[in-house]
């Protein structure tokens, strides 16, 4: 007995000294910790209900053949938000802000203008994604998404920026369903893992297309506005750039493994089995009960919940925020609904119009969905051009520019964003041209 | 009434009716005259720009000017630091608004023509913030003038007068120049000033903070977030940031400091004069969580055997701040604490009342280190506006005030 007890406080001891041996390593942890947020919260969001119904196709339809782009998307991912990131903390100004006093009111306006119409047609999506989630649950959409749009207006008007942000983090750490989902898949993750690191090209028109929609739907305009802001409204300063870069790293990794298993798990099931025509992420997650086993199936769609649920709250706060900043309303979550009143109608108005059109019997949500991708393309590339036209100037950002490297590396982003974005826009408002593209390939 | 939006891009004539250019730019010169438009910049394409001056005006109306000299008699236009400039430094930026006591970004200028013997003088009289100068922004150009006008009358208009615009200017040298002072932000209350500081970006704040005088800047930060005002200090030049604190209370300049690396904590304290370091560093030896931390050492005491007449006169001979000025603490032979008298109720007393009669009762006070949440519990169940600490010989040492215990109890929510 004497010898246990001694054992114990041994370990007790030895737990001691851990504990003050790590004790700088501990505080650097938790410095990190506190500035965490803005780049995973934003970096996670972007796998909203779109994204997951275009990275289930992706997986359906060519198994693990488009894995090798998650590498260069993440680099695009980081390159493009580390600006935003820089650009908060060190301005402390959000980029609607920058926009009006550097370009003007009209250029504002109408790109914000175009924001508000584009995140309209996305909260609706992610809307439609609760709805979808539901089915395998067997809950209707009538009780489901009313449900939903109370308990994601309540978080906001009820929270503070720490409260909220809190909540956002848990909801990230809900997209290991994911994970779980792909292992119940029992994939192939030797070739899986090939597929990841060497690049494959296939000359053809779906399987370009589809590459095209995997960097259309992860890469959003209203993302840089809002992890903008977020960084702003948590007053991020210059001390702490280091680690407001290592929140924007971690974001676009995470983001990227997210992808990464739902593309392995629905390569390992529908790709496998020949269900490859799935069109959005709920019906893969019925397909995958037969496949994968019930609890597969529910894990996929409790992580589309997850995601629909958490853009949603995301989205109308991000438009709000936009809007008012570049118009001179006051904005943000940790004023009263007395002192930001046009903030929180509008954050109001959007989460009440996107959960009324999913309640129209019939509505036509798949051309709700791609009518919202394709005016994401459109903005995409004038946000892109704003913001390296902004981080080059001397006068705001000082010595932290980029760096010449920095600029090849995001104009050539930007670049390839915009032809891939573009290519995807054509093909959305021209359905036959995906047929036009094959003949063209094969001339 | 004019607005900035309809001059900028106006086409300009010279006395013989020649086209000059088209207006760039309206420069103010504040240390001239503080609403003047005392410059007019005239670009001209590929050609050098040149300058009206303010008695060069023959006609203003939107759209068009016309000059009542030649244009040979115009100079090529030489930018200068001393001069506000309509369009790139009031339009589309931030000022804050010292009437509403708020930041707000501006949407258009408005001037006022007045004609003096065949010159129109323009003057700025007031800032659009509102919904009908962010119409006008939007249809200029696209709609007629006459119909812009006729529909911002029917939006709602938010002005702001131009004395109670106050520009936000990070840079030092420029602000002296455009003679940008901060009597107005100085005037507004702490609570106020804090409120705008949290809505400006860092740069901002801090050019503020280092403009305004150490007074007010000491009652801003007090009032301002922990994690704002650490930043703020840390950034500020150790003497400055001395001087800053030596106007908090202690216990306020305790509670800075306390949050700042024990480095830069130490530099500043040793800019801090004798007697004041001294205060703050007994203070920073407490635990920040009990009575101690929470504690004022700045009190005022009188022995128990004084009448009332004395202890006001006494009072009224020391150099203290109003705000410890809630309680009296009472002391025996033995600089013992004996009581504490509210300052209400030695106002009504007799005037040979002795103090020791006023004293609440029961006596209480606590020792520095007890804890934040005993110190709340007397608070509450006394309904105490001020509680004494005192040492282990029971001799005062310090107090702590009501507002004190309110802000830790917002603080934890």
């Amino acid at each position: 007995m004497a010898n246990f007890t001694d054992r114990i406080q041994a370990w007790r001891d030895g737990g001691a000294v851990v504990w003050k041996r790590t004790r700088i390593l501990r505080r650097r942890l938790f410095i990190f910790l506190a500035i965490l947020g803005p780049g995973v919260i934003t970096s996670n969001v972007d796998n909203d209900a779109g994204g997951i119904s275009v990275y289930t196709q992706a997986g359906a339809q060519f198994g693990y053949a488009l894995l090798w782009s998650l590498i260069p998307m993440t680099i695009a991912l980081y390159v493009t938000e580390e600006m935003c990131a820089r650009m908060g903390v060190i301005t402390g100004k959000g980029l609607s802000d920058l926009i009006r006093e550097e370009f003007g009111f009209r250029p504002t306006f109408f790109l914000i203008l175009a924001g508000l119409l584009v995140d309209m047609g996305n909260t609706t999506a992610e809307f439609a994604g609760v709805a979808a989630s539901m089915q395998i649950f067997h809950i209707s959409k009538y009780i489901a998404v009313p449900i939903a749009a109370l308990i994601v207006w309540v978080l906001v008007l009820r929270g503070t920026y720490r409260q909220v942000e809190k909540i956002f983090l848990i909801a990230c750490t809900f997209y290991f369903a994911y994970l779980f989902s792909a292992f119940l898949a029992h994939p192939n993750w030797l070739e899986a893992a090939k597929s990841t690191v060497i690049p494959s090209f296939h000359m053809n028109a779906g399987y370009l297309l589809m590459l095209t929609a995997l960097v259309g739907t992860t890469i959003a305009p209203w993302q840089f506005f809002y992890m903008q802001a977020s960084f702003v409204e948590k007053r991020v300063g210059k001390r702490q750039y280091g680690q407001a870069r290592a929140d924007v790293i971690v974001g676009s990794v995470t983001c990227m493994i997210v992808v990464f298993f739902i593309i392995v798990c629905t390569a390992a099931t529908l790709y496998v089995s020949g269900h490859r025509n799935i069109t959005d992420a709920g019906e893969a997650a019925l397909a995958l009960v037969p496949l994968a086993g019930r609890w597969a199936g529910m894990l996929f769609a409790f992580g589309l919940l997850n995601a629909s649920l958490f853009a949603a709250s995301i989205l109308p706060l991000s438009t709000a925020h936009v809007i008012c900043e570049g118009m001179g309303f006051e904005a943000g979550i940790d004023h009263k609904f007395k002192d930001a009143p046009i903030f929180y109608s509008l954050y109001t108005v959007m989460i009440v119009v996107g959960a009324a059109v999913i309640l129209i019997p019939r509505a036509p949500l798949y051309k709700i969905l791609v009518l919202s991708q394709v005016a994401n393309g459109v903005w995409l590339p004038i946000v892109l051009i704003f913001m390296l036209l902004l981080v080059n100037r001397k006068d705001l950002m000082g010595e932290y520019v980029n760096s010449p490297t920095f600029n090849v590396v995001a104009w050539l982003t930007t670049v390839a964003m915009i032809a891939l974005t573009l290519i995807l826009v054509y093909t959305a408002i021209f359905p036959n041209s995906a047929a036009a593209l094959s003949a063209l390939i094969k001339w | 009434m004019l607005h900035a939006t309809e001059l900028l891009g106006a086409e300009t004539y010279d006395s013989a009716g020649n086209f000059v250019g088209r207006v760039n730019e309206l420069f103010l010169e504040p240390a001239d005259q503080a609403n003047r438009v005392a410059r007019i910049l005239l670009g001209r394409g590929k050609y050098l720009p040149l300058m009206a001056r303010y008695d060069h005006l023959a006609f203003v109306a939107p759209g068009v000017i016309k000059l009542n000299v030649e244009e040979k008699a115009l100079d090529y236009f030489a930018p200068n630091e001393g001069w506000l400039a309509v369009g790139k430094d009031l339009l589309d930026q931030q000022i804050i608004d010292t009437s509403g006591r708020k930041v707000v970004r501006v949407n258009d200028v408005d001037l006022a023509d007045e004609r003096t013997n065949g010159t129109v003088e323009l003057r700025v009289t007031q800032v659009d913030v509102g919904l009908s100068g962010a119409a006008r922004r939007l249809l200029q150009g696209v709609a007629s003038p006459g119909l812009i006008r006729r529909l911002q009358q029917k939006l709602p208009t938010r002005v702001i007068r131009w004395e109670f615009v106050n520009l936000i200017e990070p840079d030092p040298l420029r602000r002296v120049k455009l003679r940008i002072t901060n009597q107005q932000l100085e005037q507004m209350h702490p609570a106020d000033l804090a409120d705008i500081m949290e809505d400006l970006s860092p740069a901002e704040r801090q050019a503020m903070i280092a403009s305004l005088d150490e007074e007010s800047a000491a009652e801003a930060l007090a009032e301002l977030d922990k994690r704002l005002t650490k930043e703020i200090v840390e950034t500020l030049d150790r003497g400055k940031a001395a001087d800053i604190l030596e106007e908090m209370d202690p216990d306020q300049a305790a509670d800075v400091l306390a949050d700042l690396a024990p480095q830069t904590s130490q530099e500043v304290l040793e800019e801090m004069p004798g007697r004041e370091a001294r205060e703050v560093r007994a203070l920073l030896q407490f635990d920040e969580d009990t009575a101690g931390g929470m504690m004022n050492t700045e009190f005022v005491f009188v022995g128990d055997t004084a009448t009332r007449d004395e202890a006001v006169s006494w009072i009224g001979s020391r150099d203290v701040h109003l705000e410890v000025l809630d309680t009296i603490f009472l002391i025996g032979d033995d600089a013992k604490f004996s009581g504490s008298v509210p300052t209400a109720r030695l106002l009504l007393a007799a005037s040979d009342q002795r103090v020791a009669e006023l004293k609440s009762e029961p006596l209480l006070s606590v020792p520095p280190s007890a804890s934040e949440k005993e110190v709340v519990d007397l608070f509450d169940k006394y309904n105490l506006r001020s509680l004494a600490v005192v040492d282990d010989e029971g001799r005062p040492i310090g107090a702590i005030a009501v507002d004190d215990v309110v802000t830790r109890l917002k603080r934890s929510q």
